[in-house]
């Protein structure tokens, strides 16, 4: 299947432009809508929101924060989804959760429930390839893109078949670690982007430790995009609100415009 | 034979349980954990190797002790396998001793751990001292105040000890915080995971490591017993690795079987099956899937989760899994010191809470056998339950 994530993102790439996906935590204060709204206005191409978990052992110390403010605050998986289905915007939207909320929910409910609130697509970083099944086929038959995530250590066959599985794009794990902003940008990155290049046309994004305009420009020298978390988190942990986080997303919008 | 606690399928599931729910970034290191732990296991050298270790170092095969007081008091034949008496005062030795042999064949150079009450951190300390490793361990900033004995030591043995204020600031912190590290560090280091937890292949290797307590208890069991097998054989189950252990050297026998979690954290009891820390289980969690806080007095037991394959047990009834409260295993803390002049760990002594609790019902009759692990020694616990008991005393020696 092709969905509308990889449709929407093929598309511009092949257009000439740069991708950028940033995360926002579901339910992190009053206005997080107002967020998702605003960052697809300043140059987003397609929007993660994170359903928080209890968990969340891929995160580092600003999303684990943001996450337990939210559910603190009584946010749930259904509350945000509900709140989702409201906003206005003309990217497509992908939640990124860990698996015993999917779960908890059940795969078919789960992706129903993704599907009739208008997301077109999910991350689920602590289900891997080999353990994808059951809710890859629910995924699938709601018509949900999951994405999959490909560490800098795979192994060539492994990422092969991530490949192939893998819709909406692939994301390319930049560091070896969890979420959370880095001084500079990993060497991992370059070597992991021109693998991925090579083995696949689908869109190849870049995430975690990618903070900067300069990070994510040098990101995406060698890769169709790149996902930014944490750095926008911390600007929203901060009281940067709907305009900082524009503020922000816009600098990395010019910084991969530049390229 | 096959046993009912024999290999997991290859996608490590015991029944449904199980698998392998990590981020990829982590599934090269199980993969290759798993090959060189089916490797070893398979090698006589390495086998002989882990041995001697535990008998020349660990003071390994550990007694069986018969309490003759407390039988009389409470109408029913009670052996205890003493694992209070291996080196560093637990079972945890046997796992971590294991898994350092294993660390060091696959050339790793560095061990990290989560710890709840501290016996998994010692131990993991103490292996890494004996065989050359650096090491850190991870620990809930509740746990490192509530058990301030063990920091020391861990620190004394040469490792580093790290506080955990994330979520509940217990044990299943320490787990999400050691993966976190896990997920930068998988090159050359190894996860040196305490219990029958985590992803595959752990739940399994853990589960062999510890294997040893319930072959040793079995064979003393006989000797004492006339060749006859207890009744009924009883562990306490916080990831379930001194119970797994212990089960694994009965499972094929008559006897019963009789897990014991703590009220405050009963993932089998009152959990339903849910995905944390790498593999499929019952767990504690709200309706949406978020994980709930266990409480305990126990720190090796505050947890929410349990190990895999005890989940299965469960489920094909093989073995009954019971809870104690707190107020009972203080009683039982201190009703075996006075009977028998053993201190047991706040964790075994759920275990014989049940005991004394279930003595003379239909679940344990009258002149009946019963083998209770007593998974380690209580001086890591005193000073808190000093306190529990004695609030004024302890505040008053200090004045
Ligand atoms: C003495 C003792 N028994 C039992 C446990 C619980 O672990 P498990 O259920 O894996 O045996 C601990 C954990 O810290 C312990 O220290």
């Amino acid at each position: 299947m092709t969905g509308a994530i990889e449709i929407a993102l093929r598309a511009r790439r092949d257009a000439g432009r740069k991708l950028l996906v940033p995360y926002v935590t579901g339910g992190l204060g009053p206005d997080w809508v107002r967020v998702v709204e605003a960052v697809a206005a300043a140059g987003a191409d397609a929007i993660e929101v994170g359903l928080p978990f209890s968990d969340p052992v891929m995160d580092g110390p600003v999303i684990q924060e943001a996450s337990q403010q939210a559910l603190a605050a009584g946010a749930t998986p259904a509350s945000i989804l509900t709140e989702l289905s409201r906003v206005d915007v003309d990217v497509p939207l992908v939640v990124m959760t860990y698996y015993n909320i999917v779960f908890r929910a059940g795969h078919r409910r789960f992706a129903r429930s993704l599907a009739d609130q208008g997301v077109s697509g999910a991350i689920v970083p602590d289900l891997p390839l080999i353990e994808l099944d059951g809710w890859g086929a629910a995924a699938d038959g709601a018509g949900v893109e999951t994405i999959l995530l490909v560490a800098p250590n795979t192994p060539d066959a492994t990422l092969a078949q991530i490949c192939e599985r893998s819709h909406g794009w692939i994301y390319g794990v930049a560091v070896m670690g969890v979420t959370g902003e880095r001084a500079t940008l990993a060497s991992t990155a370059a070597t992991l982007g021109r693998r991925l290049k090579a083995a696949t046309d689908k869109p190849v994004l870049l995430g975690v430790g990618v903070s900067t305009p300069e990070q994510a420009a040098e990101a995406a020298a060698d890769a169709d995009g790149v996902i930014v978390g944490s750095a926008l988190v911390r600007r929203l942990l901060e009281g940067a609100g709907p305009d900082g986080a524009a503020a922000f997303v816009a600098e990395l919008r010019a910084g991969l415009d530049a390229l | 034979m096959t046993s009912l606690m024999g290999h997991p399928s290859a996608d490590g599931r015991f029944g449904e349980f199980g698998g392998r729910f990590l981020p990829e970034s982590l599934i090269p290191a199980c993969a290759e954990l798993e090959a060189a732990f089916t490797d070893a296991w398979a090698d006589p050298s390495f086998h002989a190797e882990y041995e001697s270790v535990l008998h020349h170092y660990g003071g390994r095969p550990t007694p069986v002790t018969e309490c003759r007081n407390l039988s009389a008091q409470l109408g029913v034949r009670l052996l205890l396998k003493r694992e209070d008496l291996a080196h560093t005062g637990s079972h945890k030795i046997n796992n971590v001793i294991g898994q350092a042999l294993l660390a060091r064949r696959m050339g790793k150079t560095r061990l990290i751990a989560e710890t709840g009450a501290g016996q998994h951190g010692v131990a993991t300390a103490t292996a890494a001292a004996l065989l050359g490793f650096e090491c850190r361990i991870y620990m809930g900033a509740i746990d490192v105040v509530r058990q301030a004995l063990n920091v020391f030591r861990m620190e004394l043995l040469g490792a580093e000890v790290v506080p955990v204020s994330s979520g509940s600031r217990t044990l299943k912190d320490a787990i999400n915080e050691t993966l976190r590290e896990w997920v930068a560090t998988v090159g050359a280091t190894h996860y040196c995971l305490g219990s029958v937890m985590g992803p595959h292949p752990y739940p399994w290797m853990v589960r062999e490591f510890q294997r040893i307590v319930g072959t040793e208890a079995q064979g003393q069991c006989r000797e004492l017993l006339d060749g006859e097998d207890p009744d009924v054989v009883v562990a306490c189950v916080g990831g379930g690795s001194n119970a797994a252990g212990t089960f694994a050297g009965f499972v094929d026998t008559d006897a019963r079987l009789v897990g014991v979690e703590p009220a405050g954290g009963a993932a089998i009891g009152r959990g339903i099956p849910g995905v944390v820390h790498g593999s499929k289980s019952y767990l504690l969690q709200d309706e949406h899937g978020q994980v709930l806080e266990a409480h305990s007095l126990s720190a090796g037991l505050d947890y929410p989760g349990v190990g895999p394959e005890h989940a299965h047990l469960a489920a094909t009834g093989r073995v009954t899994y019971v809870a104690a409260d707190d107020a009972e295993v203080l009683d039982a803390f201190s009703l075996l010191a006075r009977t028998e002049g053993i201190i047991p760990a706040l964790e075994p002594a759920h275990a014989l809470a049940w005991v004394v609790r279930a003595a003379g019902t239909e679940e344990l009759p009258a002149g009946c056998t019963v083998m209770v692990t007593l998974s380690g020694r209580g001086d890591k616990d005193v000073a808190q339950v000093a306190e529990m008991l004695h609030p004024r005393r302890i505040v008053e020696s200090l004045m």
